[in-house]
């Protein structure tokens, strides 16, 4: 397998994908073939492009601020026997109810502007990242904690040189499944109530027949997405430098 | 090179030595008094009586599972024993010193930080002055070879590099005491026969006290002044004799017709044991 193996399937994908279309005189508002979907976005590039800044800075914020909510309730909830026994079951109860079911009750109660949909964000990305600072601050093996015991290192020693470091890789792979969701979380906001994003976006071109900028869309959503991810990939890489 | 010519021995005695003022010098470092320690049901180890002398290196072999390590624990203050009581320097054991240190089966070196800094995690944790203890741990990786190494993190060297790390990291503390818990255990043949000379060289400059815990005979014959068998669990000692081979020792120690009788006797005895 050559280098240009990958991108050249994509290429014959996409050739089929707009063949077929016009060849099977599939209706561009059923399934518009590539190019149109290309073109559209080119037409209504402004649009676009403000769109996805909205649903950017909803998805970060929120992200940011679940990031720094999940953080200190991670560490209490470690370190501390009767808040894990009071917080975990809460939280566990509020990871199961579906985001989709609560976005309704948090824009009645917070409107249609921006803060709800970071507070959905929010509701979606802090639990990944929690979790698993959990079982970071937690897996540090038994050895190296004797021999933290055995030098007599006080506990915030201990958590300082051991704990925070080998529970890095955690956090990043708390923050990378984090801010996948965050992208959903907006648009699930924006999909109840809203009047810009990507997710309104969607929402109104589907209900206009505009069927290629819904689709231009959903890529821009998708491109978003994997982006962010290869960004905390990427701080990850220049962070955690260190193998087990 | 040799540690003899130029030992920088850090004070810590301002932090922690508490040394017993009536204990004399020919008093035990370490004694064991009917020590028993058991996990739920279960008896690990016990009773055991014994007293290590100041400056000996002490070898305790004995089958997987018997308590050994257990054992070192215990000297090493990181568990309490069921019963019984032990004492360093005539004061009772409440938790680890800085006085000791411990060498794990595993290097257990932070893969996040370079073999310098592991080298110097003790002093980061109980503050000794900066400056010296660095011009110590850079003494003490020239004296193990890691000197050109001590940048490099601890997954780019080799499994024996990694333990002469664990080593100096050990020895930055210049402790008193010294508990090897089977620090050979993860290395081939080969770096385990060669790490196990270096230590005996190491150790006979520095004259302190080891206990060395090992599952292997050769080696613990080979650096021991004193040989300690264990019995299967619960761990009891079988048999508790001087290793009278003369100093220093080498490749060739093996060889000689003591060296072996004493083999001989060891084997023999858990042998017989475990056919009873």
């Amino acid at each position: 397998m050559s280098r240009a193996t990958t991108p050249l399937v994509y290429v014959v994908l996409v050739l089929l994908w707009e063949t077929s279309v016009r060849y099977l005189h599939v209706p561009t508002w059923i399934l518009p073939p590539p190019s149109l979907i290309v073109t559209t976005a080119m037409n209504w590039a402004p649009d676009l492009a403000y769109n996805s800044w909205i649903t950017i800075e909803e998805t970060v914020i929120g992200f940011i601020l679940g990031l720094i909510l999940s953080l200190p309730l991670a560490i209490a909830i470690a370190f501390t026997v009767v808040l894990r026994r009071i917080l975990y079951p809460i939280l566990l109860a509020l990871q199961s109810v579906p985001k989709v079911a609560l976005a309704p009750l948090v824009i009645l109660w917070l409107g249609i502007g921006t803060a709800p949909k970071i507070v959905i964000v929010v509701l979606v990305s802090f639990f990944p990242i929690l979790v698993n600072v959990v079982a970071g601050l937690e897996a540090v093996p038994r050895p190296m904690l004797d021999l933290m015991h055995s030098l007599k290192a006080p506990e915030p020693v201990i958590f300082r040189r051991l704990r925070v470091p080998f529970a890095m890789p955690y956090l990043f792979t708390g923050c990378k499944i984090a801010i996948t969701f965050a992208v959903i979380g907006a648009v699930i906001g924006e999909f109840v109530a809203a009047q810009e994003g990507l997710g309104y976006t969607i929402l109104i071109s589907t209900a206009q027949s505009l069927t290629p900028l819904a689709f231009a869309a959903i890529f821009l959503l998708t491109i978003i997405s994997i982006v962010f991810f290869y960004i905390i990939e990427f701080v990850e890489r220049r962070l955690v430098t260190w193998h087990l | 090179m040799m540690a003899s010519e130029r030992a920088i021995g850090i004070d810590t005695s301002a932090g922690e030595k508490k040394k017993n003022p009536l204990h004399g010098i020919d008093q035990p470092v370490i004694e064991l008094l009917d020590v028993t320690k058991s996990f739920g049901t279960v008896k690990a180890l016990g009773p055991i009586n014994l007293a290590i002398a100041n400056a000996t290196f002490v070898s305790i072999v004995g089958p997987s599972g018997c308590g050994k390590s257990t054992l070192l624990r215990l000297i090493g203050g990181l568990d309490r024993p069921t019963i019984g009581r032990l004492e360093r320097y005539g004061a009772e054991i409440d938790g680890p010193s800085r006085d000791v240190s411990i060498v794990f089966q595993d290097h257990v070196l932070f893969p996040w930080a370079s073999v310098l800094d592991n080298v110097m995690l003790p002093a980061d944790v109980i503050s000794l002055p900066r400056a010296q203890a660095l011009e110590r741990a850079r003494w003490l990786l020239e004296l193990t070879g890691l000197k050109d190494f001590a940048d490099h993190k601890p997954h780019m060297l080799s499994g024996g590099m990694k333990q002469r790390a664990a080593f100096c990291r050990a020895l930055l503390s210049d402790p008193q005491i010294l508990l090897l818990d089977e620090p050979f255990g993860a290395l081939d043949a080969l770096t385990r026969e060669e790490l196990s000379l270096e230590l005996s060289r190491l150790w006979q400059s520095l004259a302190r006290t080891a206990i060395l815990i090992t599952h292997d005979i050769d080696e613990a014959i080979l650096l021991g002044d004193r040989l300690i068998v264990m019995s299967e669990r619960p761990g009891a000692i079988l048999l508790d004799m001087e290793v009278d081979l003369p100093r220093p020792r080498d490749i060739d120690t093996e060889k000689s017709q003591r060296f072996l009788e004493i083999k001989q006797m060891a084997r023999n005895l858990i042998f017989m044991r475990r056919q009873a």
